[in-house]
């Protein structure tokens, strides 16, 4: 069976771009303004939405994403909302996909069959939960794939060849490579290891392989694009939105115009990723 | 909920996949998985290595004074009236508790490995000043995570590490406590992969680290059923520690977890009641579920986020426990109560008065247990208590509970 990932990437490869994969943390600052900032993701260029379920203890994410999670709980967000955003989001575009990223205890403590029921009545495409290695492919994985949800898996720059085969095994929609080791929104890599690592990854799977990590500019996501099926953004979004909350949680402008003032920026930058540096 | 048959040993996890039942496991990100790998495979190498084996042995011997003693508190026993209390002195060791045990193990096999970067991570300070003293031994640089408000109420702890030449990182995020360090810790590991060694001090973590600190650690236990049974010609009716990670009474635990007749107990932070959220019991008010690389009991919410806890000791304050540990619970061979931090000062003091040993707040929980049970049970019968370490660290937070100054 396709899912709507696999059909926005197959109608990317036709239109010769590669896909924004845009980030965003669900229920920061609050409900009503996160789901208009999803809402503003795709009019504003992005293609997919990767939307983000917020933790206590997020250990691979820098400090953007450690706050936007915070003022996301703060605010009241749990799981049930973050689905319940989705289904939200559903009511008018029923074309782009959703993939919720985030960490495994809250699905856990939901209980693994009863998410993923939901989340496929919610319009979930995939899942990206950051602390499930192959290793542990029994927890959500397996169970994933069999309701018909993408599992998508994270490579780094430590997947070495050997690795790969395993980490790709159960993968579905795309790869995502992490462009470097460390935690989310650290320095951009260097974009030609970027794109010998993409190669590297594509020797071994016929999945798009989109990168993340490090991109803020429209500049770095159409150097990056022009190798990568599909370029990742998240702390700068979630900056994008933390920049107009003063110190005491009051908005000082609208986030979502924010948000898609950055996203149409770095949208006309993956759409040039593929032209000549002439044009 | 899962009640797991009694096994015929229970002593002879974890599984392959580093699993105590359905505790345990790895839930790591991907970044760290070869490193993990790679470590299992150094630290299989290494426990079979007689000369691995042998230089750990050395240094415990002449470096830490192991074994440590097990000491029959006599004056404590009689004020009680009732067991004969032994504790297992492990305040003796060098650098003041059972966590040199671990950080000589662990830098043993860093040093194996090549890796040349020491971080860890610490609520007490214990640890951390473990960490600290084997990497000043071994000429690596180390750099310590340790909440803010630890790094507050341990200052002692703190400037021991900093004179050990280590760097101390106070992290502010939650409520600064030993969860938030580790935290921070491993997202040093993650972004510093390629020469770090991470030096996790309990029996927690992802797999081997569970099983790799309670070897370490189970010289505590081997020790003890060796001295009892030498001092008293047989083995105790109850062996009682306090329980954060872990990582101490899992090693006094696994020498005796086949002794059917020997009662062992785990102690954890009552803190101010479990009515309230302000304790760390998460064998007795929490649930399983997943963080820093195993599954284990944890204090949650309803939606999976982690709660913050509560304890009156550092070392304790922590919302998880290792994940063998929620196993023994699950398998009913091992108890695990709460004592209140009201109890554990008066543990503190009586121990003090009547012993003139000042234990550390978290080996003062499971001193409070035995003042509970020792009064109902006959003279002849045994308690051996793991007196974890030293209290030296906690007079600051203990004078400010009694309204003094120092």
């Amino acid at each position: 069976m396709t899912t709507r990932i696999d059909r926005r990437m197959a109608a990317l490869k036709q239109e010769g771009r590669p896909a924004l994969v845009t980030y965003f943390m669900g229920g920061d600052p609050d409900y009503d303004t996160s789901l208009e900032i999803m809402k503003a993701l795709p009019k504003a260029g992005s293609d997919i939405i990767e939307l983000g379920m917020p933790f206590s203890d997020p250990m691979a994410d820098g400090p953007a994403i450690q706050a936007a999670g915070l003022r996301a709980l703060r605010a009241g967000q749990t799981l049930k909302k973050t689905l319940a955003m989705a289904a939200d989001f559903r009511k008018e575009d029923d074309e782009t996909p959703i993939v919720l990223m985030g960490y495994y205890n809250p699905i856990y403590s939901y209980g693994v069959d009863s998410f993923l029921a939901d989340a496929k009545a919610s319009g979930i495409d995939g899942l990206i939960v950051v602390d499930l290695p192959p290793e542990m492919d029994e927890e959500l994985c397996i169970p994933a794939l069999k309701a018909g949800v993408n599992f998508i898996r994270l490579a780094t720059p430590t997947t070495d060849d050997h690795r790969l085969p395993k980490v790709l095994q159960n993968t579905s929609g795309f790869v995502y490579y992490v462009s470097m080791t460390g935690i989310t929104g650290s320095a951009l890599p260097d974009t030609t290891n970027v794109a010998a690592a993409v190669s590297r990854i594509k020797a071994h799977t016929d999945l798009p392989v989109c990168v993340g990590f490090g991109v803020k500019t429209a500049e770095q996501a159409r150097a990056i694009g022009a190798s990568a099926d599909g370029v990742v953004v998240g702390t700068a979004i979630v900056n994008a939105v933390a920049n107009v909350i003063d110190g005491n949680g009051k908005m000082t402008a609208n986030p979502a115009e924010a948000v898609a003032t950055l996203v149409d920026g770095l949208a006309r930058g993956v759409r040039r990723a593929r032209l000549a540096p002439a044009d | 909920m899962n009640q797991p048959v009694a096994p015929n040993s229970f002593r002879t996890g974890p599984d392959e996949q580093g699993m105590f039942g359905i505790f345990g496991g790895r839930f790591v990100a991907e970044t760290l998985m070869p490193l993990i790998l790679d470590l299992e495979k150094e630290w299989d190498a290494a426990k079979n290595d007689p000369a691995f084996r042998a230089e750990l042995q050395a240094l415990s011997t002449h470096y830490a004074g192991r074994p440590s003693k097990l000491y029959y508190a006599e004056g404590l026993s009689n004020h009680l009236g009732g067991a004969k209390i032994y504790f297992k002195r492990e305040d003796l060791n060098h650098t003041g508790s059972h966590k040199i045990n671990n950080c000589l193990g662990q830098i043993l096999l860093a040093k194996r490995m090549g890796r040349k970067r020491i971080i860890a991570e610490t609520g007490a300070g214990q640890h951390g000043v473990a960490s600290a003293t084997v990497a000043a031994r071994f000429g690596f640089p180390c750099v310590v995570y340790m909440g803010a408000t630890d790094v507050e109420r341990q200052k002692p702890n703190v400037f021991r590490m900093k004179l050990l030449g280590a760097q101390v990182n106070a992290v502010s995020a939650g409520h600064g406590t030993l969860k938030d360090a580790m935290n921070e810790a491993l997202r040093d590991w993650v972004t510093n992969v390629e020469d770090t060694y991470y030096l996790i001090g309990t029996a927690a973590g992802p797999h081997p680290y569970p099983e790799m600190v309670r070897e370490f650690q189970s010289a505590i236990g081997n020790e003890a059923r060796a001295q009892i049974l030498e001092q008293e010609g047989r083995l105790p009716d109850v062996i009682i520690a306090a329980v954060g990670g872990g990582s101490n009474a899992i090693g006094i635990f696994h020498p005796f977890l086949d002794d059917k007749d020997v009662k062992i107990i785990g102690i954890e932070a009552g803190g101010r009641g479990l009515d309230g959220e302000e304790h760390c019991a998460s064998m007795n008010a929490g649930r399983p579920g997943v963080l820093h690389g195993n599954r284990t009991y944890l204090l949650q919410d309803s939606d999976g986020q982690i709660k913050d806890g509560h304890s009156i000791s550092a070392g304790l304050d922590y919302p998880g426990v290792g994940p063998e540990h929620s196993w023994l619970r699950d398998t009913g061979r091992v108890d695990y109560v709460p004592i209140l931090d009201d109890e554990a000062l008066e543990a503190f003091q009586l121990t003090t008065q009547k012993e003139g040993i000042i234990p550390a707040l978290e080996s003062s929980h499971a001193i409070a247990h035995a003042m509970k049970i020792a009064p109902t049970m006959r003279k002849d019968e045994i308690i051996i208590v793991n007196l974890s370490g030293r209290g030296d660290k906690d007079v600051h937070t203990v004078a400010g509970m009694m309204g003094m100054e120092i």
